[in-house]
């Protein structure tokens, strides 16, 4: 069915005598520009396109393709770069060149490359909906897991065995359906589970401050907000690469090129800590950087979660970052302005709450419709303007996510990084955790942690009475606490992110430092109440040592000889006097 | 020859509302008689069947319903080539210096198109800038963006200026050129940038697109695409790298928002309109290094932040595209200190992948590490110091005081034509450092301090001297 084009105002278009349904994806103007259905009035309906739109008339034609904007999912996801619609930028630079220019469609999934494929299922089983039919090696430690589409079910009447491409069918259900390896989802509509289940274990992502301080759980939901230069991205990157997740998708949403750049480039450099490949054999990038079209930006988000979801359906635990979600809420804004839509708080749509739970309710801990366990943990980085919180997408987030990761300009600008405000950070999965603390790191960590909270509270008031009467009026014992918390601070939180060995922190790690800050604050403790003076205990060779352990490659050795030191040293003093 | 349609049915501010009878292309760049004879141009903001609105560059002052408008059928396209060099150009790409038009290699699409983020080259090459905040603190390099965040009254044209002047990626006796866009500066200032482009010889290697105060502010929302067009042509097709100054982007953000309020759009933050991100984007995003190809695109853009507030939502947005920035101080600049940089919110976020052993020097991240610790501290210490009087520090803590008035007055102060190497930078910090007690120094690698510290350095020197004497 064809229509033609009635009105053109930048990315969005409306179009006339053609029937739509919302979210339909049209094809626009004589380059069959891709566009999707977001408002109908009477005859008319009101497109947004994903590619520019400079010299398109009133008058050209346009075509309903009928079907919603959807992604491709089977295997072959994993180590692509896409932009925000699914097209894999690498064909795009060998379809249009170094610059991205309109009019080229691609696939998804590479429809040549054959995959090994392997049944799991046998003529005559019962199928349905998530049952898993086959596998596939998609990388060396993945396999990916071919699943029947949402809402098809029925006896398996032949299933095949060996290679085929994507798009070949592997298996005939009774009826005559057909499956393929490849199936499509419309991105804006949820995959279905069967339950959603309690998040109990936290997503160890290697960072001090995150695990120690302020974990998030696996199938939970973790915001940064930050102003800019105080290091988001750099921590966005930090959880993709370290996080203990099978599958990590990274939605590079409206941010600069040359960081995406940097992340294409080193990425497929970098190894996975478990497995010692390349960590790209388990990661899917999006980029869809800040000058690509503004609408393929807002699609951006879905498509990354709907990629997501799909590996999760399969049972594995994913983890997706979404960097940066303003940028998302920014691409509604822009679009809904050039509706005419009535706005909300600060020009934005009235919807932008509801668009942000409803992403971010897509995260979770679920029972997959094949019974198995899979998760997504949704981190995402919200840029709020001149760093103020109280702006709607921080608050509409924050409304929402159980984690925040509150960054702070002045710690970056003192170069402490990571720039997470320990004061203003919050997890309200702490609790949950703790028997899973209790076995797996040791029984004394909530202990410790909370000592460490506490501790960096009490610095936080005394510094107020510093600012006022200078360090040296305070009584001693004061002095000691601004200098344990100082370790905690310089020692324990700062991590260096380009640091061959700090930039991965294991919690077993993660405790003894705690532990040995902790004992060196409380035997500096009694021995000044013993009348040692603190500037002997603050000379101690072995609080110089602690101060660099985090960079040793033998970090055991190191810090059991520095534990040993410790002893001796506090021995000593108490001796001497 | 297309058709002149006599139909102009509204004029609102810069725009002209045009009923027509046949289709008009979204963005087509659109040509005006008035009835004098005089001619003005304009571009295409929306278009439907019913009406067109177009957007008039030269200012829609004596216009009315009688004057003639005739659609191009094309975007709006800059003439380019290898002779623009040595030229200057109006705000809308008409030549100014009185030579002849420019006879064009190329006509090309001002918009410009997304470089593929698969096909950049994460840039690395280190530009020797010469000031020692920038190149030891805050380290350029080529294919980035980083903008100057001044306020009204600061020195930021002179900074710009030198930069221009002595920027050069070491060892390598590649091409370069100066482009410069001038979005709504006083003639002074122009006149400023011009005199010291002439004194320098630097305008041989230069294009430059003037929009001054007194011109359209429409025309302003173009000049930065045309000089990025310009840029563009000579680092890709001619392969040379090429500097971009935009001065002053708080005019090209305040045009932004008279047309959005022309348009009766959604105002947001301040009534700029909320689009403005993506289109400051579409802007910075034109720097970069392409794989495969040799020329490469580095952008200096200025802008003033109004009340010298750096969350002012034209700072603000363009931090977040920028990959860093260089803050020009008021308080060092009162002070008496050239060039008053305040490194602490200043940043560059290419920084680490541009310096290190083969590309500057390999203590340089622990020596710049260690430079913003101290001063940081010491600056804190000032605030205290106001309140306690100075004898109530520790002497730790009067160390670094006086560390952070050394560093102003030794490591940012420089003179204007000071032209200072890399080493001389790196060995300058170290020379203050050496007055702070080495214990201080945790942010450098013992082994840097035993081959950069000027106690130890000595100390290899007379080693290595006394062999030979003896």
């Amino acid at each position: 069915m064809k229509g033609e084009i009635f009105r053109v105002s930048g990315p969005v278009v409306t179009v006339s005598g053609v029937k739509t349904r919302m979210y339909d994806v049209v094809k626009v103007g004589n380059e069959g520009l891709m566009g999707e259905v977001i408002g109908i009035e009477g005859e008319k309906s009101i497109v947004q396109v994903y590619e520019d739109t400079n010299g398109v008339k009133p008058g050209e034609p346009v075509e309903n393709t009928g079907l919603s904007l959807s992604v491709e999912l089977g295997p072959g996801l994993l180590k692509s770069i896409y932009d925000g619609i699914q097209r894999p930028l690498p064909l795009l630079l060998t379809k249009m060149g170094d610059f991205i220019r309109r009019g080229v469609s691609a696939n998804g999934l590479d429809r040549t490359q054959q995959w090994e494929f392997k049944p799991t299922v046998k003529k005559g089983d019962t199928v349905s909906g998530g049952s898993i039919i086959g596998t596939v090696q998609e990388t060396q430690n993945i396999e990916h897991r071919i699943l029947v589409p949402p809402g098809v079910s029925g006896t398996v009447e032949e299933i095949k065995k060996g290679k085929f491409t994507v798009d070949q069918t592997v298996c005939v259900l009774n009826g005559g359906t057909e499956l393929t390896m490849m199936q499509k989802w419309p991105v804006r509509k949820p995959r279905p589970v069967a339950k959603k289940l309690m998040p109990s274990t936290p997503l160890l992502t290697g960072q001090r401050i995150l695990d120690g301080l302020f974990p998030v759980a696996k199938g939970g939901t973790a915001a940064i907000p930050g102003p800019f230069g105080s290091g988001k991205t750099v921590t966005q990157q930090q959880l993709a690469k370290w996080s203990d997740t099978d599958i990590v998708v990274y939605i590079g949403c409206g941010e600069r090129g040359n960081e995406m750049a940097d992340v294409l480039n080193e990425f497929p450099e970098l190894e996975d800590p478990k497995t010692g490949r390349p960590l790209m054999e388990r990661t899917v990038l999006i980029a869809n950087t800040s000058n690509m079209p503004v609408a393929a930006r807002e699609a951006s988000v879905y498509t990354g979660i709907t990629i997501a979801e799909y590996y999760r359906d399969m049972g594995y635990d994913v983890s997706l970052m979404a960097d940066s979600t303003s940028r998302w809420a920014e691409a509604m804004r822009e679009i809904s302005s050039r509706l005419e839509e009535m706005p909300g708080e600060e020009g934005y749509p009235a919807y932008l709450a509801a668009r942000l739970s409803e992403f971010y309710e897509r995260a979770g801990k679920t029972n997959t419709l094949a019974g198995n366990q899979g998760s997504i943990t949704v981190i995402g980085a919200v840029s709020p303007p001149g760093g103020d919180f109280s702006e709607p997408v921080t608050q509409n987030t924050l409304r929402i996510v159980k984690v925040f990761w509150a960054l702070d300009a002045k710690l970056a600008q003192r170069r402490h990084f990571p720039a997470i405000n320990w004061l203003n950070s919050y997890s309200l999965y702490t609790k949950a955790f703790s028997e899973w603390y209790g076995k797996n790191v040791s029984p004394e960590w909530e202990k410790l942690r909370d000592d460490a909270i506490n501790l960096l509270q009490r610095e936080a008031e005394l510094q107020e009475i510093v600012q006022l009467v200078g360090s040296d009026a305070l009584p001693e014992d004061q002095q000691l606490t601004l200098e344990i918390a100082r370790m905690m601070r310089e020692y324990f939180l700062q991590q260096n992110a380009y640091h061959e060995v700090d930039t991965y922190c294991s919690m077993h790690k993660q405790y003894r430092l705690l532990k040995a800050i902790t004992s060196f604050g409380d035997r500096a403790g009694s021995a000044l109440e013993s009348g040692v003076p603190i500037k002997d205990v603050l000379a101690l060779k072995s609080k110089n040592d602690l101060a660099k352990v985090k960079f040793e490659r033998e970090f055991d050795k190191a810090i059991d000889g520095i534990t040993a030191q410790m002893d001796d040293e506090f021995k000593k003093l108490q001796e001497a006097k | 020859m297309t058709k002149e349609y006599k139909t102009i049915r509204e004029i609102a501010g810069p725009l002209i509302f045009v009923e027509k009878t046949e289709p008009v292309g979204y963005g087509e760049l659109v040509h005006i008689t008035l009835t004098d004879g005089s001619r003005k141009r304009g571009q295409v903001l929306d278009t439907s069947s019913n009406v067109v609105v177009v957007q008039v560059f030269e200012g829609t002052g004596g216009l009315n319903s009688e004057c003639g408008v005739r659609f191009t059928g094309e975007t709006i396209k800059l003439p380019v080539s290898g002779e623009m060099l040595g030229r200057i150009l109006s705000g809308s790409g008409e030549p100014l210096d009185g030579g002849p038009g420019i006879i064009p290699d190329d006509k090309l699409d001002i918009t410009g198109a997304a470089i593929n983020p698969y096909a950049r080259l994460p840039p690395k090459d280190f530009i020797q800038t010469g000031i020692s905040t920038i190149d030891g603190m805050n380290t350029l390099v080529r294919g980035q963006k980083l903008p100057i965040f001044s306020g009204s009254g600061l020195p930021h044209n002179e900074i710009a200026l030198q930069i221009a002047r002595q920027a050069k990626v070491r060892g390598q006796g590649e091409e370069f050129a100066v482009v410069f866009a001038a979005m709504g500066i006083t003639n002074e200032e122009a006149q400023y940038f011009m005199r010291d482009f002439e004194r320098t010889g630097a305008l041989e290697r230069a294009v430059v697109f003037l929009n001054l105060a007194d011109d359209p502010a429409v025309e302003r929302l173009i000049t930065p695409r045309l000089a990025l067009t310009a840029a563009e042509y000579f680092a890709y097709e001619h392969e040379m790298h090429v500097l971009v100054i935009l001065t002053d982007f708080t005019n090209y953000c305040e045009a932004l928002r008279q047309m959005g309020a022309a348009r009766e759009e959604v105002p947001g933050r301040r009534g700029y309109p909320g689009y403005m991100y993506t289109d400051l984007a579409s802007l910075y995003e034109r720097a970069g290094v392409v794989r495969g190809r040799k020329g490469s695109v580095t952008q200096f853009p200025i802008l003033s932040m109004p009340g010298d507030d750096i969350t002012h939502p034209i700072p603000d947005l363009s931090g977040y595209i920028t990959e860093g920035q260089i803050v020009i101080s008021r308080e060092l600049h009162r002070k008496g200190i050239y060039p008053p940089i305040n490194v602490l919110p200043s940043l560059s976020r290419l920084m680490n992948s541009g310096i290190g052993a083969g590309r500057t020097r390999d203590d340089h991240k622990a020596v710049s590490d260690q430079l913003y610790a101290g001063y940081a501290e010491g600056r804190d210490l000032r605030g205290l110091v106001a309140i306690v009087g100075k004898d109530a520090l520790s002497d730790r803590d009067k160390k670094l005081l006086e560390f952070a008035d050394m560093f102003e007055d030794r490591f940012v102060r420089q003179g204007v034509d000071e032209d200072r190497d890399i080493e001389r930078t790196l060995d300058l910090g170290w020379e203050l450092l050496s007055e702070l007690p080495e214990a201080l120094l945790t942010r450098i690698d013992n082994k840097y301090i035993q081959k950069y510290h000027p106690a130890h350095r000595e100390k290899e020197e007379e080693k290595a001297v006394a062999p030979a004497a003896g």
